[in-house]
């Protein structure tokens, strides 16, 4: 026999699982054994899931304020259509502790953060520190690239542009006086964006990077004054800036805005009355915009979101609904087949 | 001729062949040109364009231009390939060399010119004028099998003037002479000339041209003078073109495409409304942010918009669905080359894909129209049975008279006669015993058989005789003669030397009673060297009979039931009959015969009124069975095709007998039919009133009016489409037509009643057909039956059927290649056909239609999520995914498993398949792959699209990690989204793929792990570092694939996706099993786990009718004249050469070449 193959004409076919079409193979098939087991077992678990994270969720703390201002009894209001400085406080109460870590988040709706244009008008060079691309930013900055005199505007781009201006702080009223809720601004950003994406240029004083560039137009101040009290919040590399420059997936988003980390209020948020300070100075009255402070605290599963646990309780039921029935229909043809 | 100087000064054709396309430097540019010229690939280009528009590019270039580089460099390094290997295929025949006597040198094929004089020794030469041959009277013979399909040799003979050259190569090299003649054309069987040589003119026809194809045979060598070459050659001017072929899947795929592009401008407009409506409503006030571009208002923004879209969107059709295709079928092409399972070790011929674009058709034929001879057939005759003197031989007995399988019968020995042939092979040793013993009928039998005939012998060493016979039938029983001791040694035109049981006796040859279609006989009349004269007789049963001797009547009853035995087994017939003459009555009769002659007028009919005369009180020898043998396999392969639903046409040439015995031996008709209509009628009415009946009969409640449905199907529904539905018959039926009866039913009017009637029969056989009626009945089953249809064949005649069908099928191995050449499948035996079409072909459907299914699913999920994004993103085209992944989604991450989901998938292996054919009838009904499961398949991915993109909206609504940093930014979602997207294909992938290889599971798990590492790579630090513009969402995937609930959120989406699908199917194979689950059902276990036992095959039972194909002969008259011509040998003295003009052999030259054109005149009138 081995023989005969040693004497094969080359024009025989090689006797291979491959090219016999012979391969080895595991062939699944959707038989009942596997199928209601498995739809029985993956429902438990959904549920199971669902259940824990439906507690997680509903276990997390929220305090929302819209500070919009759109109704004329809210104390914002006034603030709404001024184009000077302006500030206004809301306050609110606590009723129970507020487990911390708290974080203090502001929120934009309608804002379309994610409109393509709207998201490509930057310039990554730039913002990585790179100093050709100071002089000649990227024409995706358009129509903020250079200003009406041809002076390159840094950082370039409408995303840059539009960067969230309102400032907030929170008291907390102790016996009558107002104690300012101490609030961190470090650790709000992306470790990769704060040490990776995002650079000043290495030139000392900052400043100095910054010759012959212009501000962009809506900012009050050039980047290079975003926090002069501490150098490595200043620049590209300043912590606020870098969370609005990590731009929103959906028209409603709340960003990251301080940790409350210090002090007394490791532990939380006591019950009590507070006062919120704005200063109001972003415009979202024209396109319909709210904005809001949200103080949450987190769970291991994120932010307050019942959905996700809802959905699991909903799908693991359907799929323990849809075993039953699948048996009920197994049960009464194959038996009637047997027949 | 033969001056080269002067022949160039014309301009014929060259002899070199060119098929390939392209050269060295002109490759990039006119394969770059033809590659864009496919409208898919036109189409990416444009996208590119637009793309580079700043804009409308909603995304990189990149995303279209690496896979369209991708694509382009596959196909270009195919074509290339191709055409390397045309190269080389020219290079070898052209360089292929044949002696040219200019210089008696040897010269490529490739530089013969007209004019050039060349020694034929291959068969591989241009037109030429014949000259001289090695044969007697400058003879030569060919065989023009690939010309015309006929089989027989034919004479062809060169002018004396020439002939006397001989191979004396001065001559030869110093002749000069003129040829005028027409100009090229593609009559086979017309050529008219003159020669002039020596200022003398000679005529030229056919008879003296050897076109290129012929083989020549029986001739050591010929000499031939160039007339045509290359382009002009006969046969090349005969090849039609061959028109490209596309499967039905091609074209629905195109209809899809098509559809698609139509949805995609759709979803784009809705898209450029929803944009024109949310800049009036939100990015007008939106402006602070981000401030319009000067001069962009709203009209011209939705504008770009549309283009963006269509740029995002253009995923719907990627580029890569052809190359994968195109991929999948060469792959599928590859396995049918690779199949041991149809190589035929005898003739060592592989089966043969040489078309790599028709695989999927394979699984769905419904109609299969054979050829006989050659295809069913082997086309060998063999001596099987004998009745000598009311003795039965060769029936498979042991020696104690019980039925014995032939496989363990011992092979009959014949060494003791040096003369046998060791090809023969007979099983029954009585017989034998019996000549040896003396018999004396036994022996008067086979030396009969040894007389009686029109066979050459020739005898190139001593005792190794080959014959040459005009009719396998005729050699085959000479050859059985020879191996039982009466050896048929040589033959002058008075004598024939035969060996008997090794005795050396020369027969004098009185006359030849030769064969014709009315006699249905033939006989000779020898005298023994003792003086005494005999003639023998072998016919047709019914003939024979009415000219028996009255003594007989008792052999003949017992002949009778012999015959009828060898009848019901398929076998052809002959009785042999023999008579004693006198010495008296035969000198009358010799100058009779004499007379007649040499009469001028009447000749015939004296000459018939002679033989009626002679032949008359025989005394019956027995009868003869010779098994025209059908190939290996046939009468199973044909059970089975037949329980698959495709229905088998046998399209022969042959006589309406010889098919219809052949219809019974491979169970193509079937003793329980009810009934087999016959149709033979002469004029159109009696034709269609044939049809009718038949249609009445089998039908009665049938409308008279068939109903055609109308339709229009293709692309823009250009294409007409007229259907003829099948209709219920209770019952088998049988059609059998000949040719003339199929001529006038191919007419317009009647082929709607032929294809009626012929479509309600389970089986119909056309006899008698030519080539051309051969495509006519192909395509008229095509026009009106939208229903695939194959042609199988190996002769040249069956080209044009081949051609004319979906897939043409031919037989290789057989010498004719002209079949196999404009084939698209070809194997050595027919019955590869059932492991093509009930495995391969299968296999091929399925996987094809699995892989367009789960190609447009998985591009239909992920582009529709762009659409759903729209919704939220202000319309402004911006896509969920990074360009990256966008670009790398269809040639990287999904592009492998679904190649081998498309190669290696099967979901029963082949052994299954042949046990329940059956298996194969969703592909005949269109069911794995149509409109209907295109929108299905949509309804499904438009879900998937919506699961997976609301999924990931709800949870990530104002989410956050759990460090209270950003989660629901873009770049994650993105993350989130096509990380999803990829469990979600691939667990839909996982759900598909029936047959887990270890390939299948390498490329799907490395299509996960590929993603998983090409997304950390791209977003890592370091590349950021090098290329900062490129690579924007360095550390997304770190930051978001740590968080379980980004986790939890994928496998929601990702089991929300797929079970439903999972509960579909199993409550489907529950409620509605489909055919492969109902054979699976049969068996307790999960039957693909388990082999079956082959399906036991019974073969048919014998027949018990007394249906008789009584005829072996060829269908015109033989050679008899030749045999007994004085001319036959070659005489030295040239005189007896002239007068030659009238040479019988002119007008008695069998079957003369017939093209296809003056076929189609005949039919027609």
């Amino acid at each position: 026999m081995v023989k005969e193959e040693q004497e094969e004409s080359p024009n025989r076919p090689d006797n291979t699982a491959f090219t016999q079409q012979r391969l080895p193979a595991w062939q699944p098939i959707l038989s009942a054994s596997i199928v209601i087991p498995m739809f029985v077992l993956i429902g438990a678990a959904f549920i199971g899931v669902g259940v824990a994270l439906f507690i997680a969720s509903r276990d997390i703390q929220l305090q929302e304020l819209d500070y919009t201002g759109d109704d004329s009894a809210h104390p914002c209001y006034k603030c709404r259509s001024s184009t000077e400085k302006c500030t206004c406080s809301m306050t609110f109460s606590i009723p129970n502790l507020f487990k911390g870590p708290v974080f203090f988040y502001y929120g934009l709706t309608n804002y379309f953060q994610n409109q393509r244009k709207y998201g490509a008008s930057k310039d990554d060079n730039q913002l990585y520190g790179d100093l050709d691309y100071f002089k000649d930013p990227s024409s995706s900055c358009d129509p903020y690239t250079l200003d009406s005199r041809n002076i390159p505007i840094v950082p370039c781009g409408a995303l840059a542009n539009s960067m969230f201006n309102d400032t907030f702080s929170l008291s907390h009223v102790v016996n009558g006086t107002q104690k300012i809720v101490p609030l961190n601004g470090k650790g709000i950003a992306w470790w990769t964006d704060y040490n990776v994406k995002f650079r000043n240029p290495s030139v000392t004083p900052l400043i100095n990077a910054f010759n012959g560039t212009k501000k962009p137009t809506n900012w009050p101040k050039p980047a290079y004054e975003l926090d002069t009290t501490d150098v490595y919040n200043n620049g590209f590399i300043n912590q606020d800036f870098l969370v609005w420059m990590r731009r929103a997936a959906l028209p409603d988003f709340r960003k990251l805005y301080r940790r409350i980390t210090h002090d007394d209020y490791v532990n939380g948020l006591p019950a009590g009355n507070y006062t919120l300070t704005i200063e109001y100075n972003y415009p979202v009255y024209s396109f319909n915009g709210r904005k809001k402070v949200v103080l949450s605290n987190v769970s291991w599963m994120g932010g307050k979101n019942d959905f996700l646990g809802i959905a699991y309780i909903v799908v693991g039921s359907m799929c323990v609904v849809m075993s039953i029935v699948m048996l009920i229909v197994y049960a009464k043809f194959k038996f009637a087949e047997d027949d | 001729a033969n001056d080269r100087a002067f022949n160039q000064t014309w301009q014929y054709a060259k002899n070199a062949i060119k098929t390939s396309k392209y050269n060295l430097f002109s490759f990039l540019p006119l394969n770059l040109f033809e590659q864009f010229s496919r409208l898919a690939n036109a189409y990416f280009l444009f996208l590119l364009i637009l793309e580079l528009i700043p804009q409308i590019s909603a995304v990189p270039w990149f995303t279209t231009a690496v896979p369209l580089i991708v694509v382009l460099s596959i196909s270009g390094v195919k074509d290339a390939n191709d055409d390397i290997n045309r190269h080389k295929q020219d290079k070898q025949v052209n360089n292929h060399k044949v002696k040219v006597l200019i210089h008696g040198e040897e010269e490529k094929w490739m530089n013969i010119q007209v004019g050039d004089i060349i020694k034929v020794e291959s068969n591989q030469f241009a037109d030429l004028l014949l000259l001289s041959s090695s044969e007697p009277l400058n003879l030569i013979y060919v065989e023009t099998a690939e010309l015309d399909g006929e089989t027989n040799l034919k004479v062809k003979q060169a002018l004396t003037v020439t002939g006397e050259m001989g191979d004396n190569i001065d001559d030869l090299s110093a002749f000069r002479g003129e040829v005028r003649c027409e100009p090229p054309n593609n009559h086979l069987d017309k050529f008219k000339g003159t020669l002039t040589v020596d200022e003398q003119q000679h005529g030229l026809d056919n008879d003296k041209i050897l076109l290129r194809g012929c083989t020549v045979r029986n001739t050591e060598w010929c000499f031939g003078l160039v007339i045509f070459a290359g382009l002009d050659t006969k046969l090349m001017q005969n090849s039609g073109r061959t028109t490209f072929k596309r499967t039905s899947i091609d074209q629905l795929m195109n209809l899809l495409v098509l559809c698609i592009f139509g949805f995609l401008a759709t979803i784009c407009a809705i898209m450029t409304v929803g944009h024109a409506i949310w800049e009036v409503n939100e990015g007008s006030t939106f402006t602070a942010f981000l401030p319009r571009q000067s001069g962009v208002d709203i009209p011209l923004s939705s504008f770009y918009t549309f283009w963006s879209y269509v740029i995002v969107l253009n995923t719907l059709v990627p580029s890569s669905l052809y190359v994968s295709v195109e991929m999948i079928r060469l792959g599928n092409s590859f396995f049918i080359d690779w199949d041991r399972k149809m190589y035929y070790p005898k003739k060592d011929t592989p089966a043969q894909a040489r078309t790599t674009t028709l695989n999927e058709e394979l699984g769905q034929i419904k109609y299969i129209f054979s050829d006989k001879t050659g295809t069913l057939t082997q086309n060998i005759m063999t001596f099987n049975k004998c009745s000598i003197n009311g003795r039965n031989y060769g029936r498979n007995l042991t020696p104690d008279d019980n039925e014995c399988p032939l496989q363990n019968m011992k092979r009959v020995d014949f060494t003791w006669n040096q003369l046998a042939d060791p090809k023969f092979v007979f099983h029954d040793y009585s017989l034998l015993e019996s000549v040896k013993e003396g018999n004396p009928e036994a022996q008067a039998f086979f030396r009969l058989l040894a007389l009686c005939h029109t066979v050459m012998s020739e005898e190139k060493k001593e005792g190794e005789l080959n014959y040459q016979a005009q009719s396998p039938d005729e050699g085959a029983l000479v050859t059985a003669a020879r191996n039982f001791g009466f050896v048929f040694r040589s033959r002058t035109p008075e004598t024939i030397t035969v060996m008997e049981m090794g005795r050396k006796v020369t027969y004098e040859l009185l006359a030849v009673l030769d064969f014709n279609n009315v006699r249905k006989r033939m006989s000779v009349i020898v005298r023994d060297p003792e003086g005494k004269m005999t003639l023998y007789c072998k016919g047709a049963d019914t003939i024979i009979y009415e000219r028996l001797h009255p003594s007989c009547s008792k052999l003949k009853d017992v002949t009778s039931t012999h015959l009828n035995e060898y009848a019901g087994d398929g076998l052809r017939t002959l009785a042999l009959a023999y008579k004693d003459l006198e010495e008296s009555y035969m000198e009358r009769w010799l100058q009779r015969h004499q007379e007649a002659t040499t009469a001028i007028e009447g000749r015939e009919d004296r000459l018939d009124v002679l033989y009626e005369d002679i032949e008359t009180h025989l005394m019956l020898l027995g009868a003869t069975a010779v098994e025209d043998k059908l190939q290996d396999g046939v009468p199973h392969t044909i059970e089975q095709l037949a329980k698959a639903d495709i229905k088998i046409w046998v399209l022969t040439g042959d006589k309406q007998e010889t098919a219809e015995n052949i219809g019974y031996s491979c169970n193509i008709l079937r003793e329980e039919m009810k009934e087999i209509f016959v149709v033979t009628a002469n004029t159109a009415d009696k034709v269609k009133e044939e049809l009718q009946n038949a249609r009445r009969k089998m039908c009665p409640g049938s409308a008279e009016k068939p109903k055609v449905i109308k339709a229009r199907a293709g692309l823009f529904w250009l294409q007409k489409t007229q259907t003829v539905q099948d209709e219920k018959v209770n019952g088998e039926y049988g059609l059998i037509i000949n040719g003339h009866s199929l001529a006038y039913a191919l007419q317009e009017d009647l082929e709607l009643e032929l294809l009626r009637t012929a479509c309600m029969c389970k089986t119909v056989i056309c006899c008698r057909v030519t080539p051309l009626q051969k495509a006519q009945v192909v395509e008229l089953v095509k026009k009106y039956k939208q229903a695939i249809t194959l042609a199988i064949g190996d002769g040249a005649n069956d080209v044009s059927m081949i051609k004319a069908a979906h897939v043409g099928v031919g037989i290789s191995g057989q010498e004719g290649m002209q079949a196999v050449l404009s084939s698209d499948f070809s194997f050595a035996q027919f019955r590869y056909l059932q492991r093509l079409l009930l495995a391969h072909g299968r296999w091929s459907y399925i996987r094809m239609c699995k892989f367009l299914q789960y190609f447009f699913y998985k591009n239909f999920s992920y582009t529709l999520l762009h659409f759903w994004y729209g919704f939220f993103c202000g319309f402004s085209a911006q896509t969920v995914y990074d360009s990256w992944f966008i670009t790398l989604y269809n040639m990287v991450y999904t592009a492998t498993s679904v190649l081998a989901l498309g190669l290696f998938d099967q979901d029963v292996n082949d052994r299954w398949s042949f046990r329940y054919p059956q298996l194969y009838s969703p592909g005949q009904l269109n069911m794995f792959f149509s409109k209907r499961t295109f929108v299905q398949c949509l309804i499904v991915t438009t879900y998937t699209s919506l699961v997976l993109f609301f999924i990931p909206w709800a949870a990530m609504q104002d989410s956050v990690r759990g460090d209270g940093k950003d989660v629901a930014d873009y770049q994650s979602f993105s993350m989130l989204t096509q990380t999803s997207l990829m469990l979600v294909v691939s667990a839909q992938m996982f759900l598909d793929t029936h047959y887990w290889t270890a390939i299948n599971q390498f490329f799907l798990l490395g299509s996960i792990a590929a993603y998983l590492a090409i997304t950390f790579t791209f977003y890592s630090n370091g590349l950021f570092f090098m290329f900062t513009s490129s690579f924007p969402f360095i550390g997304s995937a770190r930051n978001s694939l740590n968080q379980p609930n980004v986790w939890l959120t994928m496998f929601l989406t990702c089991l929300l996706c797929i079970l439903p699908t999972v509960a579909y199917r199993f409550l489907h194979m529950l409620l509605r099993p489909t055919i492969t689950d109902k054979v699976g059902n049969q068996n307790q276990k999960p039957f693909y786990c388990i082999d079956p036992a082959p399906a036991p095959y019974r073969p048919p039972p014998r027949r018990v009718s007394t249906r008789r194909s009584s005829y072996a002969f060829s269908h015109s008259q033989g050679y008899g004249d030749l045999v007994t011509s004085r001319k036959f040998l070659r005489l030295k003295r040239r005189p007896s050469l002239f007068g030659r003009k009238d040479s019988p052999l002119v007008e008695n030259q069998p079957q003369r070449y017939r093209t296809i054109t003056e076929e189609t005149k005949e039919s027609q009138t």
